[in-house]
């Protein structure tokens, strides 16, 4: 994929959902004194963006201690808030490496209903179908109606064979049999899907620690990444989201999805600085084309809304 | 939690006890506090500023008197300004009056629960109201959508409008109200694809769906997670269509649900029904008196009571909440709570409603370990001496010890008791500070074992 129409289309996800914000900061700071007045406005930008308020008034009490009083452009202040959350978003942002020696390198995909696990799962088969890998997809969804019908669909457009058993059937059984078959198949990667799930429901839960568990039996070391998918309309319940699921079922990274919307997902902001899980990929759309990898500058920058002036 | 507002406002005027009214310092003060807890659970910020306003407003008419904390004043104002911008007492209803068949419209971003929801209303007008009602799915976009809602229809015991692949969005609207008239249905639900609210192609198209088919209810589905883009959603989809009810989804999570206040405010529609599990039954009145105190994080604390008044035996709780409200309550006190709890029976489905309790519950449910626990705990205290259960800080290792080995359990089982126990004295010993009130508020939250309020306890 070229770079520059790879950011381009980046943008455009991004610029959309941060215009809002932009506009707001560009109204509160142009050529002004970063006063009390002006930090209060930049924090309720920040809160707006969903950063909540511990991380929106860590970040502005920085700027407080480090620019408090002086007279600032629009572009400076811009370029400052950017840097200052990109620092917090550097550590994780951190592609998912395939490991082509394991035949398949298990993912298994994880999160609350509806927040893009089954898209998702499309959209990195087409990834790794371009990149020359061969992926299988497994409908571990066996729950919610014409779920596996669902991925069917993305296998058919993706060219990934789909792997599925009858409704309501185990999903850990199926998940076995899929590794034995993906194994002998020579399948690079195993891509499983999950019915969405309320982390607080404990036997939800649960089901999906023994998915784990009799994964195990055939091979210790799977699932090689467990992914758990992010709504960025999501709120404060992420945290919980994150803390539950990383609890359960030991999360590697996440993705976040939707954020070709005009929510602008500030809450990735508040899960790096508590939990500090890779952030592999961004869903900027509903097209299997549509995911992108997570870049904490460019992410920062949609944030704070200085979209395509310094690239 | 409703621990944290409610203790930080009592921390907010502590002290502060005097007559007339209350000082804008310590309004504004107060105000800080229930600014961040709204925040907190997701109400969007210029809904925010508007209802801290409201409150200012209240809060400085209010006459502080000697006897009542300044703080639970201020936290019943906050309520009721929250239930009144919720929609005030009592739910209301879809409305269905139009011509047969009467459509309703079902809108909202992607994954919001729209396909999930139309199946839930198709099921209660079918068992409730005894309606004929045909689904028909006019989302072409998302794989499989339309055999999602197909296959719900069958669930539901309800008709669905035949699949016929190719059509578009207006075409499918079109000929499922030609079906809903030749066939004679009353109501036709009609769900569409989840869309952005900044997809004006999209927005477009669904505006031309309504007025195609001049829907009785055009209802917004949302999910109770979302964050700030609620103002953003609740506009755009407003805006374009006229919103008539809102579906608030998931509230079978533990997300405190701010995006329901918000809906409500930006709108001005009222919210309806809410969604509480995946099955096809999990659909319920809104109840505003009831999401208020979830939001400001204090529980159900209308059905919390009504729940434990249905269960206590009132003689002897008044008793032991007179001994709490003394702060007597000792170990013996707690084997006689422990032994009421354990009739109630239904422990569970009350731990469930308080906020941050879904996971107790579930475990409660799952596991049957309430009975257990309570039986292990109501062991322990019989082992131990009536001095011990009097001044428990008198029991240390050898005493331990003993006691484990006379109830069949292990020094570490005594020790969560004991330190369940000393946390249960240190919420009396606030309660004792709210009065009487404060005890009808707090409900069973109070007398619950710390242990079982933190998520997967077991
Ligand atoms: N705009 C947009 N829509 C998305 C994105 N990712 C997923 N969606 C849409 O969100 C809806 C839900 O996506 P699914 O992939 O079915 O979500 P899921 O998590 O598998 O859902 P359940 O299995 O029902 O829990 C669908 O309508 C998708 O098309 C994204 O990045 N942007
Ligand atoms: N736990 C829970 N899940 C729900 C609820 N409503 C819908 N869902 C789930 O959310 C997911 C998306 O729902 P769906 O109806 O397909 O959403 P749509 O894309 O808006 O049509 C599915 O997995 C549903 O089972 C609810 O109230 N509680
Ligand atoms: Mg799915
Ligand atoms: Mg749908």
């Amino acid at each position: 994929m070229a770079l520059g129409g790879f950011f381009n289309k980046l943008k455009a996800g991004l610029t959309r959902s941060t215009e809002k914000l932009t506009s707001g900061i560009t109204a509160a700071f142009v050529k002004r004194t970063l006063d009390d007045a002006a930090l209060e406005e930049l924090e309720e930008l920040l809160l707006g963006a969903d950063l909540g308020p511990a991380a929106a008034s860590d970040i502005v009490e920085n700027f407080r201690k480090s620019r408090f009083g002086r007279s600032v452009t629009d572009q400076e202040i811009k370029d400052a808030l950017a840097e200052e959350i990109a620092k917090i978003l550097e550590p994780v942002a951190k592609p998912l490496i395939i490991n082509r020696s394991l035949k398949p390198h298990v993912i298994l995909v994880v999160g609350v209903n509806g927040n893009g696990k089954t898209t998702t799962i499309g959209k990195l088969a087409l990834q790794y179908r371009e990149e020359g890998l061969r992926p299988v997809l497994v409908a571990g969804d066996t729950f919610r109606a014409a779920a596996v019908e669902q991925l069917q669909v993305w296998g058919d457009r993706t060219g990934a064979p789909v792997i599925s058993g009858p409704p309501n059937s185990d999903a850990a059984g199926l998940a076995f049999d899929a590794m034995t078959k993906a194994r002998a198949d020579g399948a690079d990667v195993l891509l499983i899907d999950t019915a969405g799930r309320l982390h607080n429901k404990s036997a939800l839960m649960e089901e999906l620690a023994k998915i784990i568990r009799v994964m195990r039996k055939q091979d210790p070391t799977a699932p090689h990444s467990v992914l758990l998918v992010l709504d960025a309309t999501t709120g404060h319940n992420a945290l919980e989201q994150v803390r539950v699921f990383k609890e359960m079922v030991d999360v590697t990274g996440l993705i976040v999805t939707k954020l070709d919307g005009s929510a602008r997902g500030g809450i990735v902001v508040a899960l790096a600085e508590d939990y500090g899980l890779p952030v592999h990929a961004v869903g900027v759309g509903e097209q299997a084309g549509d995911l992108r990898p997570f870049a904490a500058m460019d992410f920062a920058r949609g944030l704070v809304g200085n979209v395509g002036q310094s690239q | 939690m409703f621990d944290t507002l409610s203790s930080k406002l009592n921390g907010v005027f502590e002290g502060l006890r005097k007559r007339g009214r209350l000082s804008e310092l310590d309004i504004a003060e107060a105000l800080r506090e229930v600014r961040l807890a709204l925040l907190e659970a997701d109400v969007a910020l210029p809904v925010v500023k508007d209802f801290i306003s409201k409150v200012r407003d209240a809060a400085t008419q209010v006459e502080v008197l000697d006897s009542v904390a300044p703080g639970q004043q201020v936290i019943k104002i906050v309520n009721d300004v929250m239930v009144e911008a919720l929609g005030g007492a009592g739910a209301v209803p879809l409305n269905l009056s139009a011509v047969a068949p009467v459509p309703i419209l079902m809108v909202g971003l992607q994954g919001s629960g729209k396909t999930t929801t139309s199946g839930k209303i198709a099921l209660r007008l079918l068992q409730r109201e005894k309606k004929k009602v045909l689904l028909a799915s006019l989302d072409t976009q998302r794989p499989a959508a339309q055999l999602q809602l197909q296959q719900l229809a069958e669930r539901a015991g309800v008709a669905s409008l035949p699949i016929i692949a190719g059509q578009t969005p207006i075409e499918i609207a079109r000929r499922a109200m030609e079906t809903g008239r030749r066939e004679v249905y009353d109501v036709v639900i009609l769900d569409t694809a989840g869309r952005l609210s900044i997809d004006m192609a999209l927005m477009d198209e669904v505006r031309a769906i309504r007025g195609e088919t001049n829907p009785a209810e055009t209802l917004l589905v949302v999910d109770a997670m979302t964050g700030q883009d609620a103002v953003n959603t609740a506009k755009a989809f407003n805006d374009a269509l006229g919103i008539t009810g809102i579906v608030m989804t998931r509230m079978d999570g533990d997300a405190r649900g701010g995006a329901a206040l918000s809906m409500r405010a930006i709108t001005g529609a009222p919210i309806k029904l809410t969604g509480s599990g995946e099955k096809i039954d999990a659909l319920e009145e809104f109840h505003p008196e009831r999401v208020a105190g979830r939001i400001l994080g204090m529980g159900d604390i209308v059905g919390l009571v009504e729940k434990a008044a249905e269960h206590v035996d009132e003689a002897e709780a008044e008793k032991l909440a007179a001994k709490m409200l003394a702060g007597k309550f000792d170990l013996d006190d707690y084997a006689k709570q422990l032994k009421q709890i354990t009739k109630m029976g239904s422990i569970s489905s009350i731990v469930g409603m308080l906020p941050g309790m879904g996971a107790a519950k579930e475990a409660l449910e799952n596991a049957n370990v309430d009975k257990t626990i309570l039986a292990k705990q109501g062991a322990m205290i019989s082992s131990m001496t009536m001095k011990e259960r009097r001044d428990p800080d008198i029991i240390k290792a050898s005493r331990k010890k003993r006691i484990a080995a006379g109830s069949g359990t292990t020094v570490q089982d005594v020790n969560k008791l004991l330190k369940q126990f000393d946390d249960m004295s240190t919420m009396m010993k606030k309660m004792r500070k709210l009065g009487q009130k404060g005890l009808m508020r707090h409900g069973l939250g109070a007398i619950m074992p710390k242990s079982m309020q933190q998520r997967r306890p077991y």
